[in-house]
């Protein structure tokens, strides 16, 4: 099931990827593979780490074991000032949208822009206006971020992950939260995006329908480890019980609905004795 | 897992040194980060209002207040000895000295410090600064640098403020009131009172505090626990630790400048 690519055409590289939250084991030796120019989707169950690879990919976290390359540099290896050049060429959309609560809904899209360019006054009006009517709200601009839904300030926080048009965009969870209209536009939108500027994308998302369809290639992930991969048609149509029961929804199968946990009986009667919470 | 009380003394040193070694690297960086400023001045001036001249109008009442605490106070003890003409320079001295810097240092922490450290550590838990880091902008020159800098270079202007108005206090009492003579006041005042040994101490004093309150203000924010409790504990320490590092500093400082005499 795996393509071969030749490195030119991949632009982030994760090798034996290993990965602590404390003592508990998020990644057990993951090698992931993102070609460049593609749509690239993440599913796994919540809790997986899938915020946490990005958070991996982004420089934010440091892994235990393993290299993750991103245009052919080791995001670990980096010096601070190589690692936010890197950084001014990813958009990273934030699963809480972590737009800056003291600025206005266009002051928060023109901040990059501000921090990292010297653009006049109307260049910035014009692009911020142009990201925000991408994403329906241009006639939000002037309210603050506690006066969005959280629809909304996924979709502000997308507008300002795009405004200095990087090469690449990592996305958490875009579609929670949407209606069905906005969720329709945001994934055309994800696609535009990617087709028109050549931008490469990482969805991470358990939105299984809306995923497969703009995915070009798709992993799963479940305990720490890549548990299915394919074309979305490969993986619409797989055998494999992990896919199946993902792709499907199903209460039973091999993907653990449960934070791991002792027995439920003896941890039930545990109680019953007075043991431990 | 029970610790013997060695263990829990050895355990609590060791974290207070780690924290104040982090606090240090924290502090080098954000004055790597300071060149920006001169770059962009508005950061700062905007910072300069939140975190001074909000503070004016408390440092400005309790100046009033103490001052005319100590005209009182200062009116029973001198006039027992015939000194009331020395009441200025009693007033003058206790302020310049320490109740200026002291005092305001405290209210600085609890009316500005507890405020940087509840918005840095709120930014902190609802993912703002990490946004900021994936957007390339370093939260410690763009968030912690400017509200810094802001603090320091307001504490001696407030310590400044608080002295001034505690002497007009301790003037409206002492001459207002209680009839001591207005020349007196003032001459003697303007003889006793030294520029540099209780001036420039006193300048020196509220400059070190402001250091000193505005550094554990945003390291406590930029270090707390990304959590509604976490933050809170934060703020709490932020006051209790700013009240300590304030009044063990004045000791220090108060002897290697009036140590001698
Ligand atoms: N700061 C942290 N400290 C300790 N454990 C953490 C921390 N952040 C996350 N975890 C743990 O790591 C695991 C993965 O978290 P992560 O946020 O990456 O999940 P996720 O796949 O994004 O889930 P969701 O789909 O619900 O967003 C979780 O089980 C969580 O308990
Ligand atoms: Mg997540």
């Amino acid at each position: 099931m795996t393509v071969s690519l030749s490195d030119d055409q991949v632009l982030v590289a994760i090798r034996d990827l290993v990965f602590f939250h404390g003592e508990r084991k998020i990644f057990d030796g993951v090698d992931l593979r993102f070609q460049k120019g593609k749509v690239t989707a993440i599913m796994g169950p919540s809790g997986t780490g899938k915020t946490t690879l990005l958070k991996l990919i982004g420089g934010q976290l440091r892994p235990h074991r393993g290299r993750i390359l991103v245009d052919g540099c080791d995001v670990h290896r980096l010096r601070a000032t190589e690692l936010y050049e890197l950084r001014k060429r990813m958009g990273m959309l934030f699963q809480s949208g972590a737009l800056l609560t003291d600025l206005s809904v266009f002051e928060n899209v023109a901040f990059p822009l501000r921090e990292h360019t010297r653009l006049p006054e109307p260049v910035i009006r014009k692009l911020v206006l142009m990201k925000l009517h991408a994403v329906g709200l241009r006639g939000a601009r002037d309210l603050m971020p506690s006066q969005l839904s959280g629809g909304m300030a996924r979709r502000v926080a997308l507008a300002r992950a795009i405004a200095l048009d990087p090469m690449m965009i990592l996305y958490d969870e875009p579609f929670t939260g949407q209606d069905p209209i906005s969720m329709g536009v945001l994934v055309k939108l994800i696609r535009d995006l990617n087709r028109e500027l050549g931008l490469t994308s990482i969805v991470v998302s358990h939105d299984v329908k809306e995923t497969l369809t703009i995915a070009d290639y798709v992993y799963l992930i479940s305990g720490g480890k890549v548990v299915g991969e394919g074309t979305p048609e490969t993986i619409a149509h797989s055998d494999s019980p992990w896919i199946r029961q993902f792709v499907h929804g199903d209460a039973d199968g091999p993907v653990p609905f449960h934070y791991p946990a002792p027995d439920y009986r003896a941890d039930l009667m545990a109680a019953g004795l007075g043991g431990s919470r | 897992m029970m610790e013997n009380p060695f263990q829990r003394l050895g355990r609590f040193t060791l974290e207070a040194m780690q924290k104040l070694g982090r606090a240090n690297f924290f502090m080098a960086h954000v004055l790597l980060g300071s060149v920006d400023l001169l770059l962009r001045p508005r950061l700062l001036i905007s910072q300069m209002f939140f975190v001074g001249v909000m503070s004016v109008l408390i440092v400005a009442v309790s100046g009033l207040f103490v001052g005319m605490v100590l005209g009182l106070q200062g009116y029973n003890v001198l006039s027992d000895f015939g000194a009331e003409q020395t009441l200025g320079v009693m007033v003058a001295a206790s302020l310049v000295r320490e109740l200026g810097p002291v005092v305001t240092a405290l209210l600085f922490s609890g009316r500005a410090g507890s405020a940087l450290t509840a918005e840095i550590g709120l930014m902190k838990t609802t993912e703002q600064l990490a946004g900021m880091e994936m957007m390339a902008v370093d939260p410690l020159r763009r968030v912690v640098a400017p509200r810094f800098f802001a603090g320091v270079a307001s504490m001696p202007l407030l310590a400044a403020l608080f002295s001034m108005v505690g002497v007009m206090g301790g003037y409206f009492v002492g001459v207002g009131l209680l009839g001591v003579d207005d020349g007196a006041f003032w001459s003697q005042m303007v003889a006793k009172i030294d520029f540099y040994d209780d001036i420039v101490n006193g300048v020196i004093k509220s400059a070190v505090f402001g250091v000193v309150v505005t550094w554990i203000a945003v390291y406590e924010g930029y270090d707390a626990v990304p959590t509604a409790e976490g933050v809170s504990r934060a703020t709490t320490r932020s006051v209790v630790y700013s009240a300590f590092a304030v009044l063990g500093w004045d000791f220090v400082l108060t002897a290697m400048m009036f140590g001698d005499h």
